[in-house]
């Protein structure tokens, strides 16, 4: 674990590998439920944790090794089911890289419990982890210029559902009716980072 | 309906309710957003009377005109501008009477990108998590002003301000920006480093609320590639494959993997929303705290 500078009011905290960064993250969270962390953002990401609005971060920066080594806390609430009908038109092509059939594409990607690494892209876009690594996909060489809300998508180690339509380059195995994002609802979010999801087949349409 | 609102007869090139924005949801991928020169923004609030916290509109180079359905105090500030009340000229900078039914006509900058107006009980669309700003790259928030829409107005908090003019240093001829180094520093080369604090820039006209773009040296790397996505703070300068560097405003993207090779004083940012394209850009090193 290293702290990189992000300016006077920030620190990005760089971790050795996904599985620490996210308990990184969690630690942090905790701290700042505690009250012994004072800061506006805590953003996870692939390999980091930024932290922004932060009062101090030399501080911080040279107190990272008391961030270390901590375990996660088991998880307080069973996972958000998302229900898919597995249609998406990357479907055959997915199953190609993984040399399965198309059925198996479905039975592992709805046997995986995933976590939402973190989020970006879009408000309520997350990063799921949770695929083996020999299950990670390429983008399509030409990303579509809109993909449809609920669309269920992987690539690289990700798996994500697009929250409302957009340009998109990943590949696109299912489509959910389960709504991501909604800023009338409390939270707005279905996913936030730490959330566990499973996806739940349903027969279409 | 209330007879409290603007009726926009003029939205200009590009006009967006702004206010302080809603920090504290970038971990859901929720860009701060909020008014891009926050101090003008502070300022013809209070010359309103209004909160901090009020929404006021932000113009982009040519200004726009209003109509309001009810007499209403307004006051114009930001980037120095005409103004005129039904046709006659009105004083920009401080509080004016708007009479219902006269037409608000803010003009053309004469330095500077971003004008603001604030309407006295401030502008009261639904906000969207705490704010009514307009975020151009989520899309959340009320859209951008088009001819017709009609922006419901709140009730006077308080009375405006009792002064002539409130002074403000124009937008500068050359735009200076301090900076420390950012996270990845080290993805470049020394020359690179080198170049972002020792050669020239200019604006570049590709710039929008969500970020400064420049033109001038590509900045050499020593890596190549990207990085996974990781957290971007106000100010990034983050540098894209075309090697310029580009600094983040509010509504940019929460998290990016272009490597940022320095972060900028975040005093400084309000002159860079200010600094309209081909305005020369230098950024100097500042020495850490």
């Amino acid at each position: 674990m290293r702290a990189l500078p992000a300016g006077r009011e920030a620190l990005l905290i760089e971790a050795d590998s996904a599985e620490e960064a996210g308990a990184l993250h969690a630690a942090l969270l905790r701290r700042r439920v505690q009250g012994t962390l004072t800061v506006r953002e805590i953003v996870p990401a692939a390999r980091t944790v930024l932290l922004d609005g932060l009062p101090d971060p030399a501080r911080w920066a040279s107190e990272l090794s008391s961030l270390e080594g901590e375990s996660p806390e088991p998880p307080a609430r069973p996972p958000v089911e998302i229900p898919v009908r597995y249609d998406g038109p990357d479907l055959a092509a997915v199953a190609a890289h993984w040399a399965v059939s198309e059925r198996e594409v479905v039975r592992i990607h709805a046997g995986t419990e995933f976590t939402v690494a973190f989020c970006g892209f879009a408000p309520g876009f997350g990063y799921l982890t949770g695929l083996p690594a020999r299950y990670a996909v390429p983008r399509r060489a030409t990303p579509r210029t809109a993909v449809p809300p609920g669309a269920v998508a992987l690539a690289g180690p990700y798996t994500g559902v697009y929250p409302r339509t957009s340009p998109g380059g990943w590949q696109l195995i299912g489509t959910t009716d389960a709504v991501l994002w909604d800023h009338t609802r409390d939270p707005a979010a279905l996913l936030s980072p730490g959330t566990r999801v499973r996806f739940a087949p349903v027969e279409g349409p | 309906m209330s007879d409290r609102a603007l009726v926009v007869v003029r939205p200009g090139l590009l006009t967006t309710v702004q206010d302080i924005g809603r920090p504290g949801y970038a971990h859901l991928g929720v860009p701060r957003s909020g008014a891009l020169d926050p101090p003008a923004a502070a300022l013809v609030n209070r010359l309103a009377g209004n909160g901090p916290d009020a929404a006021v509109l932000e113009t982009t180079l040519d200004g726009c005109a209003l109509r309001s359905r009810s007499t209403v105090t307004v006051v114009v500030g930001g980037a120095p501008c005409p103004v005129a009340v039904g046709g006659r000229p009105a004083a920009w900078g401080a509080p004016v009477v708007l009479p219902a039914g006269e037409l608000l006509q803010v003009g053309a900058v004469s330095a500077g990108v971003r004008s603001y107006v604030a309407v006295r009980g401030g502008i009261t669309v639904e906000p969207v998590l705490g704010s009514r700003a307009t975020d151009l790259l989520s899309g959340l928030g009320p859209a951008p002003l088009a001819e017709g829409t009609v922006l419901p107005l709140g009730l006077p908090a308080a009375p405006p301000a009792r002064v002539d003019t409130a002074p403000r240093p124009g937008p500068p001829a050359e735009l200076v920006l301090r900076v420390t180094p950012g996270p990845r520093a080290d993805w470049f080369t020394a020359r690179g480093r080198r170049d972002l604090t020792t050669r020239a820039y200019r604006v570049s006209p590709a710039s929008n609320r969500i970020g400064l773009r420049t033109e001038g040296p590509a900045l050499e790397r020593a890596r190549e590639g990207e990085l996974p996505s990781e957290g971007m703070v106000l100010g990034a300068v983050q540098v894209p494959p075309d090697g310029r560097p580009m600094v983040f405003l509010a509504d940019h993207p929460t998290t990016g993997g272009y490597p940022v090779i320095a972060v900028v004083h975040p005093p400084d940012l309000p002159a860079a929303a200010q600094a309209a394209p081909g305005t020369p850009l230098r950024f100097v090193p500042t020495g850490r705290r």
